[in-house]
Order: structure tokens, then C-alpha cells, then sequence
């Protein structure tokens, strides 16, 4: 937020995948309709909404890694220019970082330290952050399968450090974490933002959210219906606008763990 | 029609149907194939191919491509039943050692090792010495020593659906033992077991072309694609390459085709790749 | 409910998987009818751990666990049943909804529209073509049979948005409620416990494990 140079932005995306029904008939199913974000430089976005509702295929869709039977429509501008295939060959690994869901996206016969480093860090970057986030030396000779989940997800947000990126997407970072690593998390991604990088956060965990991030934008039903600042959500419930958010709030067990009546995910069309 | 075209799973399907075909028809037509289509006529011997012969002919006046085709179908008749016979065995040990807990595993997992730790083909051959050669002995050889990978695939299926919360869930809520195996670890298997059987024709059959190759498989009076490659190697020098090298192609043509088959099945079945 | 009947009860629980480092050690830990108990504890306390055990899922390697004082039934429907985190693993991605939902009973009408599950449109679809809130409804739904008797939530709600966590625990608490089941929930959400639970245990303390 300190400075209004806007890093990404994201216009009406939208995506969809050619499904199979039993048989040979194909079906479109739409998971992202009209999604629209801007993030600027230093500032983290949490995009929150309900787990299973394709908030991690934008995070797919962004890097151009979304599986074979999806389309991607709209525009993505990464510093003010489209991200084309050639942009993304440039900048995805070195400028735009992904901090992925699980270890599972890790090596499992690469040693951990090595795979930290990547292709452009060296192996006393490495150290550096690993003494930062509490790793011991030791960690970067132990493979992945070795790490808890903690030590694991620590090892992740190294490897965007190390890479001095300019763009960091988290898809759910905090899921299998407790609550003090997950807080911890969070604070290192403060960090991050505060040094100059921007994070764009994939969540579903509200409150966690709230811990570091400057923006929320409330996902629901394939869009962006709502997109307020965390001071509002903090302020509590009169201080938000959509009805949606509103009866978020509501539901966080803190503030009255209350069950809105109107708000179901719609059938997608057959 | 265009549209049609662009459908994947209907292309899977139809590349499947026409493997099946080909493979097929081969396998009919050599084994419904009289001994005058491929007998000795010294008027038209060491042919070079021609649309009278399309793979020529040897230096007794045999019609190559009549014998290739002759010798395709035993190969695909004994790489057939020895590969079927294996997976049984296969499925049935790798289900007993799937469900008997650790010793069972233990004993099941040792002689996978034992049998994997001996490369195929050695272990084929001296099995097939063993047994006299012939039809029987590459048979029995080829079935002996290829359950092991398939049913290693069984038996991890298996153990990693017993492991399911699905299946335990299941189990606490007071489901038997044989009913979760029936209704929760079977449709799970047999799909899988299918692919591994359609993936090891093609090795049964390059395993037991090999054999007879080296000699030690089937006898030399009968035409199989193994004895036709080991013959033809006495006269590769005369000039005469046709003999080794269309048969050779044809061997590798049927063993891609069975890959193909085995390759598109898993493409249809494997939940990663259903929906591309 | 004044007259407090022990209904789950962990013995000097300890465990450990075959030889390896001990996970719980000398847990002892008893749970009344009427009670619903918050179970918390940092990563590595073996939360998830006690859970099997007391659900009857593993045998504790030294201790007992008894129901009702008594050791768990082996087979048989059990009257400990467990609702996990991942509703996509605890059911069969090769079933449609329907068959996993009504394994074990047939959950009326009534229930399915407390649940919000969509009896039309959802039951003959597979897991992966609903979402993860929609899928643990089903879960719910799928463990409330009548002779269930206690219900360990671990995590159920961890992977949840907001407003679909307080439209299950609504109902799962509801039905709690009516029937006088016991509840154990397992979470790392210290506002969720206290808002549905009469009592939090913190592992932390119970386990004397070195970390």
C-alpha cells in the first residue's frame, strides 16, 4: 500500500473445462466467471472463498499451468503488459514466485538445501534464510520426506525469499499448520511485503487471512463480489457493504457463528 | 464429423478398436492359414519383395509374408495365453498378500525379489530347457517369471485402498470384510489389473520371440517369427535382407500396437488424464 | 445428565508406530455423557493420533481405551464414528453420492434438508464434481445413523470456508443436543472449541512425550 504502482492485474478472467459426462458427451463446467484483482507493490491480497470453488486454478491460470482442458479467457497484466506466453517464460521462477500447496510439489529425491537455492540463488543465500525462518543446517541436507510440515512450509518461503521476487503467489499456505506456525507464516509474508514484494494470498481461512493481508477479495459463486480492506473486516460488521461479506463475518465462530439462510452455491447449468 | 474428430475419449476409443482389429484379424488369418500358403516352391526362391511377394521369398521358395503373418499369430497365441495365466496368478497372489497383513506381505514381497532379481531372460531360458523347449516350455517360462510386476501393482493397490478412510470408514460402520471387498477394493482393481494385463502382451510376446531366437524355444519346424529371425541371419551376408527385416518390423509393429492399446486403456481409466 | 456416565476413557494411553519414537505417552484422559470436549494442542501432540485411537481406528501399544468401560467392539457397526478433514478421502471416488450416503442407513428427507444436501442434483454425481463443503454434508449426514452414540470431528472444518463451517456445526450441534450424543472435537481454532465445546483439554499437558 505504500506506493500506487499497481504489479498485477487480473480483467474479467475467466475459466472453463471441457468435462467428460459418462460417455462421450462433453459438458463446459465454468469455474471462474468474472474475476477481477489489482494488486500493487507491498501489498498482500488475500483472495478468501470457499474451499473447492476454483480459487487455486487462478493461481494455475496466472503461472499457465492449468491442466489441458481448460480455456482461460480475460487479461492478466503483470507490470502494466499482458502476460503472454514469451512474459511468463521470463518471469515465472525468477520475479513471479509460487509458493506451492504442499511438499508434495517439492523434489522428493532432491535435497532440500538444493532445492532451495534453485537455479539462480547460492548456497549462502540459502543459509541466510534459513537461519531467518529457524531452519538448522542440517535441514538443507534432509529430503523432503524428512521435513514436518512446518519445517516444510518454512523451507517453501525460503525458496521466494531467496529469489528476490517481485511476485509471490500463495495458494493456501496455511492448511495442515498449526495455529502458532500458521501465525509465523504469516508474519514472514508480512515481512516479504514490507521489503517491497507482493503476495497474492489463495485462501480459505478468513481470519488467518486477516493476519497479514491489506485487501481482501471475497470469492464467491466464479467472482470477485466484494473487495474491501482488512481494516473494514476488523471494524466488524457495519463497516462492510456486500451482503456476502457481511454474512461472513457473521459466521467466524468470534462474532456470533451466525448461518445465513440465502447463501448456497448455485447448481452450475447442465 | 470435424467435431466429432476433435473428441478425445472418442479418438482413444477408436485407436483401441483398430488396434484390436489389426491385431485380430493377424492372429485369424494365420491361424486359419493352410501350409500350401507358405509351401516350398524351389522355381521362386530368393526372391526380393515384389507385389507378388510382398516380403519376397526364402532360399527354399517360401512366401516370407505368409510366414511372417503365420508366425505373428503363434507368437500372439502363446503371448495371449501365458500372459492371461500369468495375471491370474498374478491377481490371486497379489490379493492374498494384499489382505494377509504383514507376514503375508513379507513372504509375497521376497519372492517378487527373488524372481526380479533374476533378469527375465535367463530365468526364461533355463525354464524352458528344463521343461524340454517347445511350445511348452516358453509357455510355462514366460508365465512363471511375469506375474511379479503385476502383481506387485495388485498387491500396493490393495494395501493402499485398506489404508483408505474411505474403507475404514466403512469398516466402523459395520460393513464385512468381504463386502468391502467386493464393493470398495474391486471396482478399484480390476481396472487397473486390465491395463497391466493388456501392457504385458507385448513383453510375453518379445520374450518369447526371443527365446526362440536363441534356440531354445520353440522347435524349427514351426513358423515362428523367432525361428524366421534367427534362420535369416545366415543369409543376411548373401544380400538378401528382406528375410530379417520386414518379419523383424512386423514383431515390433504388433508389439507397438499392443503398447497403444495398453496406453489409451490407461488414458481412459486413470482419473489424471479422463478428462483431457 | 446429572448422573455422569463415563462414556470414552483412554487408560495410561501410550503409542507408538512399531518401533519408532513415541507419539503419546501415558495419556490418560475420560469423557462423561452430556460433555463435549475441545481437544487442542500445538502440531506434533499427537492430536490426530489420539483420535484413531479413541475412534478404535489403532490399538494403543500400551494402555487400554475402553467404551462404556469396556473394550471396543470388533466388528459390528461401532458407536465411535469419525468425521475427517478431508471429506474427499473419506469417500469412495468411485461411488456416486448416494451409495456412500446411505452405506450404512437411509438418513431421511428431513435430515438431508438440515444439511443443505441438494437430494436432486447431488446424489447421483461423484466426490470430485462437488466441493469440500459440500462433500463433508454428506459425511455428516453419513455418521448420524441412530446408532451412532459419539462423534470425533477432527479437523472437520479446517478446509472450510466460514459460512459453510457454521451451517454444519449448526446442524452436527443440533443433533448433538437432541440426542445427548457425546462430541469430541479436534480443531487448532481456539474461538471454534469455545464457542461449541463444555469443556477444552489441551493435549499439550497430557502428553508426556520430550519435544
Amino acid at each position: 500500500m505504500k506506493k500506487e504502482n499497481i504489479i498485477l492485474e487480473a480483467k474479467d478472467i475467466s475459466v472453463r473445462f471441457r468435462m467428460y459426462d459418462r460417455g462421450l458427451k462433453k459438458y463446459q463446467l465454468e469455474v471462474i466467471k468474472n474475476l477481477n484483482i489489482t494488486l500493487h507493490e507491498g501489498e498482500i491480497l488475500a483472495v478468501v472463498g470457499a474451499s473447492g470453488s476454483g480459487k487455486s486454478v487462478l493461481a494455475h491460470g496466472i503461472l499457465g499451468i492449468l491442466p489441458s482442458n481448460a480455456e482461460l479467457g480475460g487479461e492478466i497484466l503483470f507490470e502494466h503488459q499482458p502476460l503472454t506466453k514469451k512474459l511468463r517464460k521470463e518471469k515465472v521462477g525468477s520475479e513471479i514466485i509460487m509458493i506451492p500447496q504442499s511438499v508434495t510439489y517439492l523434489d522428493p529425491l532432491m535435497k532440500t538445501g538444493k532445492q532451495v537455492q534453485g537455479i539462480k540463488g547460492t548456497k549462502q543465500q540459502q543459509e541466510q534464510a534459513f537461519e531467518r525462518y529457524g531452519l538448522k543446517k542440517s535441514v538443507s541436507d534432509m529430503y523432503p520426506f524428512q521435513l514436518s510440515g512446518g519445517m516444510a512450509r518454512r523451507a517453501l518461503i525460503s525458496t521466494a525469499v531467496i529469489s528476490n521476487a517481485k511476485l509471490i503467489l500463495a495458494d493456501e499456505p496455511t492448511p495442515g499448520l498449526s495455529e502458532e506456525i500458521a501465525l509465523e507464516t504469516m508474519k514472514h509474508f508480512r515481512e516479504l511485503a514490507d521489503s517491497g514484494c507482493s503476495i497474492l494470498m489463495i485462501t480459505h481461512d478468513i481470519e488467518i487471512a486477516l493476519k497479514a493481508a491489506d485487501t481482501i477479495a471475497v470469492f464467491y459463486d466464479g467472482q470477485t463480489i466484494d473487495t474491501c480492506t482488512s481494516e473494514q473486516f476488523r471494524q466488524g460488521k457495519d463497516a462492510l457493504h456486500h451482503p456476502y461479506t457481511k454474512a461472513l463475518w457473521s459466521a467466524l465462530p468470534q462474532n456470533g457463528f451466525c448461518v445465513p439462510e440465502n447463501f448456497l452455491r448455485k447448481e452450475y447449468s447442465e | 464429423m470435424i467435431k466429432k474428430l476433435q473428441n478425445r475419449r472418442l479418438q482413444t476409443i477408436l485407436i483401441i478398436i483398430f488396434s484390436v482389429l489389426v491385431i485380430g484379424v493377424i492372429t485369424v488369418t494365420g491361424m486359419t492359414m493352410s501350409s500350401d500358403a507358405y509351401a516350398t516352391s524351389f522355381e521362386n526362391k530368393n526372391l526380393p519383395p515384389s507385389s507378388a511377394h510382398l516380403f519376397g521369398t526364402d532360399w527354399m521358395g517360401r512366401d516370407m509374408f505368409m510366414r511372417t503373418i503365420k508366425g505373428l499369430s503363434t507368437s500372439i497365441y502363446i503371448g495371449l495365453a501365458a500372459s492371461g495365466v500369468t495375471s491370474i496368478i498374478a491377481l490371486f497372489l497379489g490379493i492374498i498378500a494384499g489382505m494377509s497383513g504383514k507376514h503375508g506381505s513379507a513372504v509375497f514381497n521376497w519372492f517378487v525379489d527373488l524372481f526380479m532379481g533374476i533378469p527375465h531372460l535367463i530365468l526364461l531360458i533355463l525354464i524352458s530347457i528344463l521343461l524340454g523347449k517347445g511350445t511348452k516350455g516358453v509357455t510355462v517360462g514366460v508365465i512363471v517369471t511375469h506375474w511379479c510386476t503385476l502383481g506387485r501393482i495388485v498387491q500396493a493397490e490393495i494395501l493402499s485402498l485398506k489404508n483408505s478412510q474411505y474403507v475404514q470408514a466403512s469398516e466402523k460402520l459395520g460393513k464385512s470384510k468381504l463386502w468391502i471387498a467386493c464393493r470398495h477394493i474391486l471396482p478399484h482393481v480390476v481396472p487397473q489389473f486390465i491395463v497391466g494385463l493388456v501392457l504385458m502382451f507385448p513383453h510375453a510376446i518379445m520374450h518369447e520371440s526371443s527365446v526362440t531366437f536363441l534356440g531354445f524355444g520353440l522347435p524349427p519346424e514351426q513358423p515362428a517369427i523367432g525361428i524366421i529371425l534367427s534362420e535369416s541371419m545366415k543369409y543376411l551376408t548373401t544380400g538378401m535382407w528382406w528375410l530379417a527385416v520386414l518379419p523383424g518390423i512386423s514383431l515390433l509393429l504388433i508389439v507397438i500396437l499392443f503398447e497403444v492399446i495398453g496406453n489409451q486403456l490407461r488414458l481412459l481409466i486413470d482419473p489424471y488424464s479422463v478428462q483431457e | 445428565m446429572n448422573q455422569k456416565e463415563i462414556l470414552l476413557e483412554c487408560q495410561n494411553v501410550s503409542f507408538r508406530y512399531n518401533s519408532g519414537a513415541w507419539i503419546l505417552k501415558h495419556i490418560d484422559l475420560q469423557i462423561f455423557s452430556g460433555e463435549r470436549v475441545g481437544l487442542i494442542a500445538p502440531s506434533g501432540y499427537g492430536k490426530s493420533t489420539l483420535s484413531r485411537l479413541l475412534a478404535g481406528y489403532e490399538k494403543p501399544s500400551a494402555g487400554k481405551i475402553l467404551w462404556k468401560g469396556k473394550p471396543f467392539p470388533e466388528t459390528g457397526y461401532c458407536p465411535v464414528q469419525m468425521i475427517y478433514q478431508h471429506p474427499e478421502k473419506a469417500l469412495n471416488p468411485r461411488w456416486r453420492l448416494k451409495n456412500s450416503l446411505y452405506e450404512a442407513w437411509n438418513p431421511d428427507d428431513a435430515l438431508l434438508k438440515e444439511l443443505q444436501i441438494n437430494k436432486k442434483l447431488w446424489l447421483n454425481r461423484f466426490p470430485n464434481e462437488l466441493s469440500g463443503g459440500e462433500l463433508q454434508r454428506f459425511c455428516v449426514a453419513r455418521v448420524l445413523s441412530p446408532k451412532t452414540e459419539f462423534i470425533i470431528a477432527d479437523e472437520m472444518s479446517t478446509m472450510l470456508d466460514a459460512i459453510t463451517q457454521a451451517q454444519i456445526w449448526s446442524v452436527l450441534l443440533k443433533k448433538v443436543k437432541e440426542r445427548n450424543l457425546g462430541l469430541l472435537v479436534i480443531t487448532h481454532n481456539t474461538a471454534l472449541v469455545e464457542k461449541l465445546c463444555t469443556r477444552i483439554v489441551n493435549l499439550k499437558e497430557l502428553n508426556q512425550i520430550q519435544m
